[in-house]
C-alpha cells in the first residue's frame, strides 16, 4: 500500500518536474498494458504472445470513432475498450482450448490473423494508419489538447486499471487463478472449472490491454499497424519480464525501463532489436525474477 | 466458374513448395520439442541463417549450391548445438515459457545483426546450372528447380521419419523423450543426445533455408513471418507424431496454394483460419495427443 501511494505521488508530480510529459504518458499506457498482460501470465500462468492485437484493435476503434464519427473522448474510449473486449471473448474461446505451451503459439497465430485483417480492411488505412486524430474534450469539460490535462486523464485511466488488476489479484478469483498456475489438475480435482477461470482472466486482461490502447490514441494521435504487429507483443512480454513476472509493480517499472531504453537508443537503428534480444536472453538466464521480483525477494515481501 | 488449369497448377506448385518448408520446419520443431521440451522460437532465424550461409559460401568461398546443401545445415547445426550447450541447457526443469522467451530473444539478436549488415532487401541467389530450365508436362510448365525442392524435401522428411521411427538411434531418442532418467540409468548419454537433437532440428531448418534461397531470395527477415505460420501448422497437426507433422505441412501448403487461386485475398490468413476451425472441432490437433 505504501508503495502504491509512493508511486501515485511520484506520477502526480511529474508535470511540475520538467520531465517530458509525453514520455511519461506513453510509459503509463505501456505500463497499464504490461500490467494487463501480467495478470494473465504472472497469475494465470498463460503466456500470451498476441497481446498487441488488443492494443491495436482498441486503438483503431477509438481512432475511428473520434475521427470519422466525431464521438466524444469518453465514448471513444468505451467503444475502443469494448472492441478489445469483444476480440478477447472471440479469441479466448479458441485459445483456451489448448493447455500450456500451445497457448503462446495460438495467441501469436491469432494476432497475426488480426494483423492481416487490419492490413486489408479499408477503415484502418493499411500502411498509413489513422492519423491526425482530434483529442476533443472529455465529458465536455477537460480539454485533452492541453498536455497537463491530458496527463492527469491518462494517469487516472492508468490508476483505475491498475487498481482493478490489484483488486482482481487479491480476490478469491485471483487466488483460484494462482492455484491453476501452480497445479491445474489439482485445481480441477478440487472442483474448479479451470477453463472458465482462465477464460475470464483472458477477457479481463484483453479488455484492460484495450483500455491502454484507447488511452494511447490520445497521446500519440495516431493508430497504426505497428501496434498490432507481433514485435509489439514481444515488447510487452519483455517489459513484464524485465520488471518481474507475477509482481504487482514489476510491469510498471519494466515498461518505463524499456520505453526509456528505446528513447535513448533510438539513434542506433537496428541495434535496438539486438539489444532487446540480449536483454531477453540475460533476463531468462540470470535474472528470472525481474527488477521488482529481485527486490521483493531481497526484502522478503511481496511487491 | 471456369478453371484455368495452367494458373491453378502453378499455384498448386507454389503451395507444394511452401508446404515443403512448413514440413521441414514443423518437423524440426516437433523433434526439438520432444527432447528439450521447448518451442524453438529461433527456428525462423536459423532458417534464414541457412540461406545466408549458402550465400556466403557462393560469394565468399566460391562453393556452389551442392556444397551449400551439405555445409550450411552442418554449420548452422553446430551453431545451434553451441546455443544449446551454452544457454538452453540451463533451462531444464524450468517452466516451458522460459525456453520460448530465451529463443525469442535469440531470434531477435540473430535477425537484428543480419539486418544491420544486410538491410531488409533481398540478395539474389542464382539457381544452380544443373537445375535450370523447365519441363512441359502438357497441362503445365514445371520449372525443374521447383520440382526438385518438393521432391528433395519429401525425401529428407521421410529419411528423418525413418531415422526416428525405425533405427536404434531413433529408439533411444524416443525412449529419452518418454523417460530421460530411466534412459540415463541404462548408460546412455542423454545430455549429448539432447544437444544432437537440437542440432538435427536446426539443421533441418537451415536446409529449408538453402532450398528456399534461389526461390525467395536471401533476406534477414525471411524467417519471421514464416515461423508464425509454422506455429499454426504445428497447432493444427499437433507435435505428437513425426509423420503427422510431414503430412500436415504439405497439406496446408497445398490448401494455401488453392486459396491463392480461388480467393487470393485470404491466402495469407487461410492457415490461421484453419487453425481456429481445428481448435474448435478437435482441440488436441489432428494427430496430437491431448495437452
Amino acid at each position: 500500500m505504501i508503495a502504491f501511494v509512493l508511486m501515485t505521488v511520484l506520477l502526480a508530480i511529474v508535470p511540475f518536474t520538467g520531465i517530458y510529459p509525453f514520455f511519461v504518458m506513453q510509459g503509463l499506457c505501456f505500463a497499464l498494458l504490461a500490467c494487463a498482460f501480467n495478470l494473465l501470465v504472472g497469475y494465470g500462468g498463460l503466456l500470451s504472445f498476441g497481446h498487441a492485437m488488443f492494443l491495436g484493435t482498441a486503438g483503431y476503434f477509438t481512432a475511428h470513432a473520434l475521427k470519422v464519427w466525431g464521438l466524444s473522448p469518453e465514448l471513444g474510449i468505451i467503444f475502443g475498450t469494448a472492441g478489445a473486449a469483444a476480440l478477447a471473448v472471440i479469441t479466448g474461446l479458441v485459445a483456451i482450448r489448448r493447455l500450456g505451451i500451445y497457448f503462446a503459439m495460438i495467441t501469436l497465430a491469432l494476432s497475426q490473423l488480426v494483423y492481416f485483417i487490419y492490413l486489408q480492411t479499408p477503415f484502418t488505412h493499411g500502411e498509413d494508419g489513422i492519423q491526425g486524430i482530434p483529442q476533443g474534450k472529455l465529458f465536455g469539460i477537460f480539454d485533452l489538447s492541453q498536455p497537463t490535462t491530458l496527463y492527469y486523464v491518462i494517469l487516472a485511466g492508468f490508476l483505475l486499471g491498475f487498481l482493478l488488476i490489484y483488486r482482481t489479484i487479491n480476490s478469491p478469483f485471483g487466488e483460484v487463478l494462482k492455484a491453476i498456475r501452480e497445479n491445474e489438475p489439482r485445481a480441477i480435482s478440487l472442483g474448479y472449472k479451470t477453463d472458465q477461470y482462465k477464460f475470464l482472466a483472458y477477457v479481463l486482461s484483453g479488455t484492460l490491454a484495450g483500455l491502454a490502447g484507447s488511452l494511447k490514441v490520445f497521446v500519440a494521435q495516431n493508430a497504426s499497424l505497428t501496434d498490432v504487429h507481433w514485435s509489439m507483443s514481444g515488447e510487452i512480454v519483455l517489459m513484464t519480464l524485465v520488471g518481474g513476472l507475477g509482481t504487482v509493480f514489476g510491469p510498471v517499472v519494466g515498461a518505463f525501463v524499456i520505453i526509456a531504453m528505446q528513447q535513448y537508443l533510438a539513434g542506433f537503428g537496428q541495434w535496438v532489436t539486438v539489444i532487446q534480444g540480449a536483454v531477453f536472453v540475460i533476463c531468462v538466464l540470470t535474472f528470472r525474477r525481474g527488477i521488482i521480483g529481485e527486490l521483493a525477494h531481497f526484502f522478503r515481501r511481496s511487491l | 466458374m471456369s478453371i484455368n488449369l495452367q494458373a491453378l497448377s502453378a499455384q498448386l506448385l507454389v503451395g507444394l513448395i511452401n508446404g515443403s518448408f512448413y514440413a521441414l520446419l514443423s518437423l524440426g520443431l516437433a523433434v526439438i520439442f520432444g527432447m528439450l521440451n521447448i518451442i524453438n522460437f529461433a527456428h525462423g532465424a536459423l532458417y534464414m541463417m541457412g540461406a545466408f550461409c549458402a550465400y556466403f559460401l557462393l560469394n565468399g568461398l566460391g562453393l556452389n549450391y551442392w556444397f551449400a546443401l551439405i555445409i550450411a545445415p552442418v554449420a548452422v547445426g553446430i551453431f545451434g548445438m553451441i546455443l544449446e550447450r551454452t544457454m538452453l541447457k540451463w533451462l531444464t526443469g524450468l517452466d516451458h515459457l522460459y525456453g520460448l522467451l530465451l529463443t525469442f530473444g535469440l531470434a531477435l539478436i540473430i535477425q537484428g545483426v543480419f539486418q544491420n549488415y544486410f538491410g531488409s532487401s533481398g540478395l539474389p541467389y542464382a539457381i544452380p546450372d544443373q537445375l535450370r530450365g523447365g519441363m512441359n508436362l502438357g497441362f503445365m510448365f514445371l520449372p525443374i528447380y521447383r520440382g526438385w525442392v518438393v521432391i528433395f524435401s519429401l525425401v529428407v522428411c521421410l529419411l528423418t521419419w525413418y531415422l526416428i521411427e525405425r533405427t536404434r538411434l531413433g529408439a533411444y531418442l524416443r525412449a529419452a523423450t518418454e523417460n530421460p532418467t530411466l534412459v540415463r540409468a541404462f548408460g546412455i548419454n542423454v545430455p549429448r543426445m539432447i544437444t544432437l537433437t537440437y542440432g538435427l532440428g536446426v539443421g533441418l531448418a537451415a536446409l529449408a533455408g538453402v532450398l528456399s534461397a534461389p526461390i525467395n531470395q536471401v533476406r534477414p527477415l525471411m524467417g519471421t513471418d514464416l515461423i508464425i505460420v509454422v506455429f499454426a501448422v504445428v497447432v493444427i497437426g499437433g507435435m505428437g507424431s513425426i509423420m503427422g507433422s510431414i503430412i500436415t505441412g504439405f497439406t496446408l501448403g497445398i490448401v494455401e496454394g488453392l486459396t491463392k487461386y480461388f480467393y487470393p485475398e485470404a491466402s495469407n490468413t487461410v492457415v490461421f483460419v484453419l487453425m481456429v476451425l481445428v481448435l474448435l472441432v478437435k482441440p488436441a490437433g489432428l494427430t496430437g495427443r491431448a495437452t
